[in-house]
């Protein structure tokens, strides 16, 4: 939907009102995190902040080389990797299968949201009680023989946290899948009924096309979650947890004990430059499938 | 026509079970945090003391735990307990009573909360406005700016907060943790996308009845987007409910601390205490939820796509 609004009126009162609106929040913003980011982009660029020595990109190549860095992003790169896709694609099934004709689907819809009350603390005693070496799902494997391990100390710890995180996210993905569903127009769902689609051409030709703009969105929100996961991983697991699990946020919180500014800012900014430029290739997706649906 | 219907039947059913089966899934942590909580310290001890250990045991003796010096019952394996043995208040009287900390507590997480949640709504319904109704080459890159902004982990404002808190001289006051959650741009991003989608013609007719800007803001904008305004505040109210990096690195006094970093420090040896203080915890979320949850869910009906 285009908003008339814009061109209609440019006057230069409207621009007055306009910047009144804003300026709470963009002076705000500003203050809080523009311009302190601008010093972090300086303490990037400089040798220490005391001798504030510009050195150019030197402390990019330092980091880029540093091992326990490389790591760190390697292992927030997987995390991310396989729990987005994962929470999208799942929350999208969530919100198709409370779409079908299912009794209780609103006790189902509350239900899928209740992980989102439940305080940070409480979910890592129970991931403990569950995952521990003499955990729930031990004791439930080793009737099948399998061998008790320490699930956050092995090769599967990555998987606990994913579980973890789609556990706590999947119920507002379905929320936000369930609403796009609502806007498709319903006429065309029931035409193409009479013209005799199945459910699966009616997703994948109808429904799809109508909900990208909604998967971007949780695409997005998803991410942000994915690095708020370092809550939890932290308080399972510490400040430095077994390998799969050591995320860049770990990397930046050790920086910032030990107040190696230096290191910190720039990882921070490549992280940054990283997310921009995913979230560019996301706009233009989603652009270009607005496009598409409007014509 | 029959067998059709005996195939869509059974595909019910089938679809109702896989919802169960994931609702029981997203069930479990709550019930049993609630669960956990009216246990005594002695049920916790023997359900869960091969996990945490015993408050005087240390837990790397593992399980089957016999120490003389033990006198509470821990048990062989894990076990995991929908029902109490019998229902006890202990860890409530111990919250409630005898340990007004932690009270304290969670009176300072709801001082930390509420304003950031008033007014970070507040702030952004204004900005969203501009964001949403004046156009300009400047306006798109600074939405983009705050959505950037939004997405930043924690860790990668962590320094910009402390700096800022630093010059400002609000650290270690709860101004550190007010001043940037009130302008976190998270709100301006999902109220600008529900914004617009307001049809210009509810505007327009607006403007000639001859309302200005103010007008059409709070007498138009705000009452259509009050679902959206309410979801938002749920949304911001879980994430700084249950903050615990923000107060960790800028509060060094523990004083201030809300109950959410007092809780996640609460060790082994109290888990049963830690369970009732977290069921005390969620019930002001759990209230939100029960009256809101169909804003939450309106509210976001018409805010899927990056650039709305």
């Amino acid at each position: 939907m285009k908003s008339f609004f814009h061109r209609a009126n440019n006057s230069i009162k409207d621009h007055f009102v306009s910047a009144a609106f804003l300026a709470p929040s963009l002076i705000g913003v500003l203050i809080f995190f523009v311009i302190p980011f601008g010093v972090v982009i300086f303490y990037s660029l400089v040798n220490n902040p005391v001798a504030k020595d510009f050195v150019g990109l030197e402390n990019f190549v330092a980091i880029i080389g540093n091992q326990a860095f490389q790591t760190a992003a390697k292992n927030t790169a997987v995390f991310s990797g396989i729990a987005v896709p994962l929470a999208v694609i799942l929350g999208l099934f969530l919100a198709l299968l409370l779409d079908c004709k299912i009794p209780c689907r609103s006790q189902f819809r509350t239900f899928f949201l209740c992980p989102m009350m439940v305080p940070v603390a409480s979910i890592v005693l129970i991931w403990r009680v569950f995952f521990d070496q003499n955990g729930v799902v031990n004791l439930l494997l080793a009737n099948f023989g399998v061998e008790q391990i320490d699930w956050l100390k092995s090769e599967y710890s990555r998987y606990v946290i994913i579980i973890l995180f789609l556990w706590k996210n999947l119920g507002y993905n379905m929320i936000l899948f369930m609403a796009a569903l609502n806007n498709i127009p319903n006429d065309i769902l029931e035409m193409s009924t009479l013209e005799g689609a199945g459910s699966i051409k009616k997703f994948w030709y109808i429904k799809l096309p109508y909900l990208v703009s909604s998967i971007v969105f949780v695409t997005i929100l998803s991410l942000i979650n994915s690095f708020k996961v370092f809550r939890e991983v932290y308080l399972l697991t510490g400040d430095y947890p077994y390998g799969d699990l050591y995320l860049l946020q770990h990397f930046m919180n050790n920086m910032f004990r030990s107040l190696d500014y230096q290191k910190l800012s720039t990882a921070a900014i490549l992280m940054c430059i990283v997310v921009v430029i995913l979230i560019g290739i996301m706009f233009i997706v989603d652009n270009k499938a607005g496009k598409d649906i409007e014509g | 026509m029959k067998r059709f219907n005996i195939r869509r039947r059974l595909s019910i059913i089938l679809l109702t079970f896989i919802a169960a089966v994931f609702a029981i899934g997203f069930l479990m942590p709550t019930v049993l945090t609630l669960a956990n909580s009216f246990m005594t310290q002695k049920e916790i001890t023997a359900n869960y003391g091969s996990v945490f250990g015993d408050a005087t045991a240390s837990s790397s003796m593992g399980w089957g735990n016999t120490n003389t010096a033990v006198t509470s019952y821990i048990g062989e394996t894990v076990n995991l307990k929908l029902i109490p043995d019998m229902v006890s208040l202990e860890q409530y009287t111990t919250v409630l009573i005898k340990s007004p900390e932690y009270l304290l507590k969670f009176w300072n997480s709801v001082i930390f909360v509420v304003p950031i949640v008033v007014f970070q709504v507040l702030i952004a319904a204004f900005a969203s406005y501009s964001f949403a109704f004046f156009k300009g080459r400047l306006k798109n890159l600074m939405f983009f700016l705050y959505v950037i902004l939004m997405l930043m982990p924690y860790q990668v404002t962590l320094v910009p907060n402390y700096l800022v808190a630093d010059w400002l001289g609000t650290l270690d006051t709860r101004w550190a943790i007010w001043l940037p959650g009130i302008f976190a741009p998270f709100s301006v991003f999902i109220l600008t996308k529900y914004m617009r989608r307001i049809p210009y013609a509810y505007l327009e007719a607006a403007k000639l009845d001859g309302a200005g800007h103010w007008a059409m803001f709070r007498k138009i904008c705000l009452p259509l987007c009050s679902s959206a305004l309410a979801s938002v505040a749920i949304l911001v109210f879980i994430d700084y409910w249950n903050m615990v990096e923000q107060p960790l690195i800028l509060l060094a006094n523990e004083e201030l601390h809300p109950l959410s970093v007092y809780l996640s420090k609460i060790n082994s040896g109290e888990v049963g205490l830690a369970f009732a203080v977290a069921s005390i915890y969620l019930i002001p979320t759990l209230l939100i939820f029960l009256f809101g949850e169909e804003y939450l869910v309106e509210g976001i009906t018409y805010s899927g796509g990056v650039k709305g």
